[in-house]
């Protein structure tokens, strides 16, 4: 299990710049970009129980995701801004993705893996086509801005020194930023340690076992359906809670950062290139990813710039054509990368 | 109860369900006149939604392939035939009907034959290498419909795209009160004709015997010596060039599309196929026009229910028949 030490290390790695991040990279964007790795580690990791644990393809996280967003964001602005509200708003978003995750487990999940994909799909599109029509409430295709609880405010004073000013620690102020990062942190830290915990359960093992062979487990006595909706339920609890902790750290729900079609395909990028089936690789995964995202869109401006005067090629390198090249490493990476980064390393270590 | 379950069975069992719909409807919309009104619209818009659905289930059916990047077809279809029309704008504009038409028969032909070649295309790159993993071909045809869509977001860019009408096709029709589109007339008869079609290459030509076979067991008409492989890519073929076709019909109904066309279309598509059962094209004809005669009855009498109505219709009819009401037997 010499591969598995090592994917082990690197994402224990990641984790760990993760941690500091705050204080090794001071630039706003660059925390930005931490947090939201952090908060797609959870959402990657709980999707890829789902489809690599146990073998149902679903494309309905981002609506979970968003549920748990829009509650959050819902309590702020319609209630109040503070902790008693927030967790109404999480726990409301959390139960909505629960009542709707039964629903669709039980209806479909007794058929065939692309039924069950089907039907995720036209329920995804219903929620976001909903999100943009209940304007009222959910503040239609603009989203909702709102003011989260005081203590992620930046002008909270977390520490002061003599003065009364804000304390810094190696250069970075503790303020409310520094609580709303770490916040991020330790929730997503937390939750990806459960999912760890689940699949290393027994219920993770009945889990791949139904995947390899669902007859067989049926026949071992095994509830299929049951243990497929209670995945399909628990994963999305996780991207529930996921979007309840991103929309307090955003300050801003909107279905281009919750429910919209791309982040799904963000989300099964992350788990094909860290590699299915081994929650580990989500880690990888959802970094790299996120990375790119936010690098490589500027990296496409330069070439787009630099070829202007070719025809045709500065109009597939701009960046609003990003999605076209993810489709086609997406496309590549499925042919002859299966296993991801994580499931390659482990496949290498353990031929040698 | 149960011989009126025999009656009903005997004249057309679940087939008689679209004809329920329209029943039900006409007593809580009242009015007679836009009652039929939506009732045609509704019919146009199935047969349309027949067209783009079709290939995707009888290719299920076949090869136990679902492709997921099959609304691609659609958009392609819709914005090629935008063009075409486009380009014979002043055909269209002149009064000779020949004119009209030869510029209409033009657009949906370079539609075909663009899904066709588009189709090989799919068929031979993307879906061949991953036969039988159900997984990555999920994953594999979802990521080539973002590349297809794309693609025609990069061609002919993110503005709505307008879609010129031929001359004769405007304008509409009054009949007992109520106004019904010409368009939607000529829709519902093309997608009648290609149904028709459809149906007697099915089930009364060879190469519909081998295909009909082929759904129900494929291995044997594998072990009988027939090249199952070819047959698909023809079945394949044909599919997207009919769901190129629908995407042109749905371009001249609409008359303004965007790139987003495609992704619009293959929820209701997937419903329509959901609802059908998989695999037989009376199936999808039933799924097509109950989710049109759905949408438009609802979207008359609520609005802002339509899209959810038949997400309703689908849960319905998935905890009463888990297959759909009509799958090819299996």
């Amino acid at each position: 299990m010499k591969g598995n030490t090592t994917v082990k290390l690197i994402a224990f790695a990641i984790w760990a710049l993760l941690l500091f991040a705050p204080f090794f990279f001071q630039e706003v964007r660059q925390v930005e970009v931490a947090a939201r790795i952090a908060v797609f580690i959870v959402l990657v990791a709980s999707y890829d129980l789902l489809i690599g644990y146990t073998g149902i393809v679903s494309f309905a996280h981002t609506m979970f995701f968003g549920f748990g967003a829009y509650g959050v964001a819902i309590a702020m602005k319609q209630l109040d801004n503070t902790w008693g509200y927030w967790i109404v708003g999480a726990l409301a978003g959390v139960l909505v993705a629960i009542v709707i995750a039964i629903l669709i487990g039980l209806l479909s999940l007794r058929v065939k893996a692309i039924f069950f994909a089907m039907i995720t799909l036209a329920t995804a599109t219903v929620a976001l086509v909903l999100a943009s029509q209940l304007s009222t409430f959910t503040g239609g295709e603009d989203g909702i801005t709102y003011s989260v609880p005081d203590v992620f405010k930046p002008a909270t004073k977390l520490l002061t020194d003599d003065e009364g000013k804000v304390l810094k620690i190696a250069g970075v102020r503790m303020n409310g930023k520094i609580a709303a990062y770490y916040f991020v942190f330790a929730s997503c830290a937390l939750m990806f340690w459960v999912l760890l915990r689940i699949v290393g359960s027994p219920l993770g093992t009945v889990l791949k076992a139904i995947r390899e062979n669902e007859a067989r487990a049926e026949g071992i006595g095994y509830r299929v359906v049951a243990y497929r909706t209670a995945v399909f339920v628990i994963a999305a609890i996780a991207a529930a809670l996921a979007g309840a902790i991103y929309a307090t750290w955003l300050k801003y729900t909107g279905p281009e950062t919750t429910l919209s079609f791309a982040i799904m395909i963000d989300i099964l990028l992350m788990v094909v290139i860290g590699g299915m089936g081994t929650i580990w690789g989500a880690v990888i995964g959802a970094t790299l990813m996120v990375l790119a995202q936010y690098y490589l869109r500027d990296l496409m401006e330069v070439a787009a710039d630099a070829t202007a005067s070719i025809p045709l090629l500065p109009e597939l390198l701009s960046p609003d054509r990003w999605l076209l090249w993810l489709g086609i490493i997406f496309i590549l990476l499925v042919y002859f990368f299966p296993a991801g980064i994580a499931g390659t390393i482990i496949q290498r270590r353990a031929a040698k | 109860m149960n011989t009126l379950g025999n009656m009903i069975e005997r004249a057309g069992g679940v087939f008689l369900l679209p004809v329920a719909i329209a029943i039900i409807a006409f007593v809580l919309i009242g009015a007679p006149s836009s009652w039929l009104t939506l009732t045609v619209a509704g019919l146009a818009m199935g047969m349309m939604l027949f067209l783009m659905a079709s290939g995707l289930s009888l290719v299920f059916g076949l090869m136990d392939v679902l492709n997921f990047g099959h609304s691609a077809f659609v958009s392609f279809g819709a914005f090629v035939a935008a063009s075409v029309l486009a380009y014979f704008g002043g055909w269209l504009g002149s009064d000779s009907i020949v004119l009209n038409v030869m510029a209409l028969v033009f657009a949906i032909a370079a539609a075909i034959v663009f899904g066709a070649a588009l189709g090989w295309f799919f068929e031979r790159v993307i879906v061949k290498p991953v036969y039988s993993d159900h997984l990555r071909q999920i994953l594999i045809t979802m990521g080539a419909l973002i590349v297809a869509e794309q693609l025609i977001l990069a061609t002919w860019g993110g503005t709505p795209t307008n879609v010129p009408r031929p001359h004769f096709l405007e304008g509409t029709i009054i009949v007992g009160g109520s106004s019904l589109e010409v368009y939607r007339l000529f829709a519902f008869i093309v997608g009648a004709v290609v149904y028709a079609g459809l149906y007697l290459l099915l089930n009364k030509t060879r190469i519909g015997l081998l295909i009909r076979a082929g759904v129900e067991n494929r291995e044997m008409v594998e072990a009988l010596g027939f090249k199952i492989d070819r047959l698909f890519i023809g079945v394949f073929m044909l599919g997207s060039a009919l769901a190129a076709m629908g995407g042109a019909m749905w371009a001249g109904y609409e008359t303004l599309i965007t790139p987003a066309l495609g992704a619009e279309m293959m929820v209701i598509v997937f419903i329509v196929v959901i609802i059908g059962g998989l695999g037989s094209i009376q199936g999808t004809l039933l799924g097509a026009i109950m989710v049109a005669l759905m949408q438009n009855y609802v979207g008359f009498l609520a609005p802002k229910l339509a899209l959810a109505s038949n997400m309703l219709l689908m849960m319905a009819i998935l905890l009463w028949r888990p297959y759909g009401l009509a799958p090819a037997v299996k």
